[in-house]
């Protein structure tokens, strides 16, 4: 299994989400190349449809494909918890549905 | 920059989401008067502004007044368009002022960096506070209310006991 991190420093929500995402990962004790990838222009936000910080893709997949398609830009993403509060990082359950 | 504890407040003449135009002086009958650098599109605003919209409820009665301040550059964030500013003040019934800064003064007047971010002024208006609303994101994990202590102490004619704090957000979209 391969996931991409990507993230764009100035939004402070990737440090939580990566670590929320390595404590999925031990905790189901997944093996995965995780590779990360910092966006630093507006160009390669473009170039990767990268819709905010963090996107976070497991074997290609966006692990909210429902969000993925928004214009790509240098911001933080939205991502709707399932109990319809807003937050800059993924729940644990999407974390571990698209890990499933 | 205007962010240093004792700064003026800034002057500003905006159009707010009710359509009528805001300005400094529209508030000079409040004891506290409450700026946040805001916008539409931020993850951190949203799950900030509910807590603001108690906020202001809650203080309505006490002389403050609670301002949100959208500088971000529609071009580049449609979500932050006025047009949107309405939309969302309507969806989320908002209980605090919305005004659209779209020549970006008020946002370099303050020096605001990130959204959400809160600047307090006393009845002079003077800064007083500074920073952040509370420290967590996260509603359930809230411990210190910073905004609220802030204007608890203004209000009581002392100094808030916090006075500073990270606004911790998305940045300021500048054109």
């Amino acid at each position: 299994m391969r996931i991409d991190f990507l993230f764009w420093r100035e939004c402070p929500s990737h440090p939580e989400a990566r670590a929320l995402l390595r404590e999925v990962l031990e905790e189901r004790n997944v093996e995965a190349d995780l590779v990360e990838h910092e966006v630093l222009t507006q160009d390669e936000a473009e170039e990767l449809a990268f819709p905010g910080s963090p996107t976070i893709r497991v074997d290609g997949r966006d692990i909210d494909p429902g969000a993925a398609g928004a214009r790509p830009s240098l911001t933080c993403r939205i991502y709707h918890l399932p109990d319809g509060r807003s937050s800059p990082v993924p729940s644990r359950e999407q974390l571990e549905e698209a890990l499933a | 920059m205007s962010t240093s504890l004792g700064a003026e407040a800034p002057q500003f003449d905006l159009p707010g989401v009710d359509g009528q135009n805001h300005t400094l002086d529209s508030y000079a009958d409040t004891d506290a008067l409450v700026l946040v650098q805001s916008c539409n599109h931020c993850p951190y605003v949203q799950a900030w502004e509910g807590r603001l919209s108690a906020i202001a409820s809650d203080y309505a009665d006490r002389g403050v007044r609670v301002v949100a301040v959208n500088s971000n550059d529609a071009d580049s964030h449609p979500e932050d368009s006025f047009d949107e500013m309405q939309k969302r003040s309507r969806e989320q019934g908002f209980t605090f002022d919305y005004l659209y800064d779209e020549p970006q003064g008020v946002a370099q007047a303050l020096g605001a960096e990130r959204t959400p971010e809160v600047f307090v002024y006393d009845r002079d208006r003077r800064l007083r506070y500074h920073g952040a609303i509370d420290d967590n994101r996260d509603e359930t994990g809230v411990s210190q209310q910073y905004l609220r202590d802030a204007l608890d102490a203004v209000l009581a004619g002392s100094d808030p006991a916090v006075a500073e704090t990270p606004a911790v957000g998305c940045t300021v979209k500048w054109r």
